[in-house]
């Protein structure tokens, strides 16, 4: 995440999403159960189940982090195109 | 500059951390998340929204506001990313692929094999798309799978054989049609005197049980998700392999 390189920084921000993604995850705990679907001609699922309610948080949160990505990814190389770097250091120069 | 960031991090920091130690412990089963809520969606969202798969019904149900948003977030990313891409192009620098090769002879092997894949990829996807109801699946992956039918199509052919097929406004229209379509379920819901997204309201328009309505409005969100992420999917990949500039490219 801290490299200079932008290739390298958007695998780090890959890693980094997917990491986040896990964390959610198991923030819930893990259950060893079956998925959370109701069989045919039953009113409830049967035993132990998983939660549903984190999978469809991490569903979201992984959406996001795709949109997230594809976005610096355009950036980047906009920004190659418009100041021929490749170096974020040296992309910041002259800014804030 | 510099250092008011670092204070205000710092403070933040802190808030945040202040904030943790009341959170529940890791993966505490006695959490009120755990304890309360999510055994609650497990036994009532079969009754209440005739949901097999408890997840579609809590992504597109119960949070339905999230779910929406989260399409609009997607259909930004791809509207941003044109923008970037197709602001006034100087390409004083562009150095990445100076001269683009003209993909027109294209193997005879990949194109045969795309035209035997990609029809069943879309049916896949529709299937994926339409069964979300009763296993995993729903719009998001069912339009992920139609986004990338597309874009093996732009791979195995070229990116012009795909644009004269499925037009950028076509794409743009999908892109805007889905999340629209999305929001007027919401406000068709308000419109008949329910909260938005209520789905029940529909059960007057369908002549279903509330219940029913419910897992009717579900796939029509579902359809709408799986329009825009598709068309997103294509649209994004339209602007990155072409540049911005919709001519040629991968």
């Amino acid at each position: 995440m801290l490299s200079r390189t932008p290739v390298k920084l958007v695998i780090g921000l890959a890693q980094l999403s997917n990491a986040v993604n896990l964390l959610i995850f198991t923030a819930a705990g893990l259950t060893r159960g079956k998925p959370p679907l109701v069989p045919f001609d039953a009113a409830r699922p049967e035993g132990i189940v998983s939660d549903p309610l984190p999978q469809a948080l991490v569903l979201t949160a992984i959406v996001i982090s795709f949109g997230l990505l594809a976005f610096t990814l355009v950036l980047f190389r906009r920004a190659h195109e418009e100041l021929g770097t490749q170096d974020i250091d040296e992309m910041t120069e002259g800014g804030p | 500059m510099k250092r008011l960031t670092l204070i205000i991090l710092a403070a933040c920091a802190l808030i945040m951390l202040l904030a943790a130690s009341d959170l529940p412990d890791w993966a505490d089963p006695a959490s009120p998340a755990s304890s309360h809520l999510s055994p609650g969606f497990v036994e009532q969202a079969y009754e209440a929204t005739h949901t097999p798969n408890v997840v579609t019904a809590v992504l597109a149900d119960y949070r339905g506001y999230d779910t929406m948003f989260e399409t609009v977030v997607v259909f930004l990313a791809a509207l941003i990313i044109m923008i970037i891409l197709r602001r006034t192009p100087h390409r004083r620098f562009c150095k990445i692929l100076p001269h683009r090769p003209q993909r027109q002879g294209r193997d005879t092997v990949l194109k045969g094999a795309a035209q035997l894949i990609i029809p069943v990829m879309q049916v896949f996807a529709l299937y994926v798309l339409g069964h979300g109801h009763y296993s995993p699946g729903g719009g998001f992956q069912g339009g992920v799978i139609f986004g990338a039918s597309f874009i093996l199509l732009a791979l195995c052919y070229n990116l012009e054989f795909t644009i004269n097929r499925f037009r950028e406004r076509i794409v743009l229209l999908c892109c805007a049609g889905g999340a629209l379509l999305y929001a007027g379920v919401g406000a068709l819901c308000l419109a008949m005197g329910w909260n938005f997204l209520g789905y029940a309201a529909l059960a007057g328009i369908l002549g279903v049980s509330e219940a029913m309505a419910r897992s009717h409005g579900i796939l029509l969100v579902e359809v709408g998700v799986g329009i825009t992420v598709m068309a997103v999917m294509v649209s994004i990949y339209y602007d990155l392999a072409s540049g911005g500039d919709m001519r040629e490219g991968l």
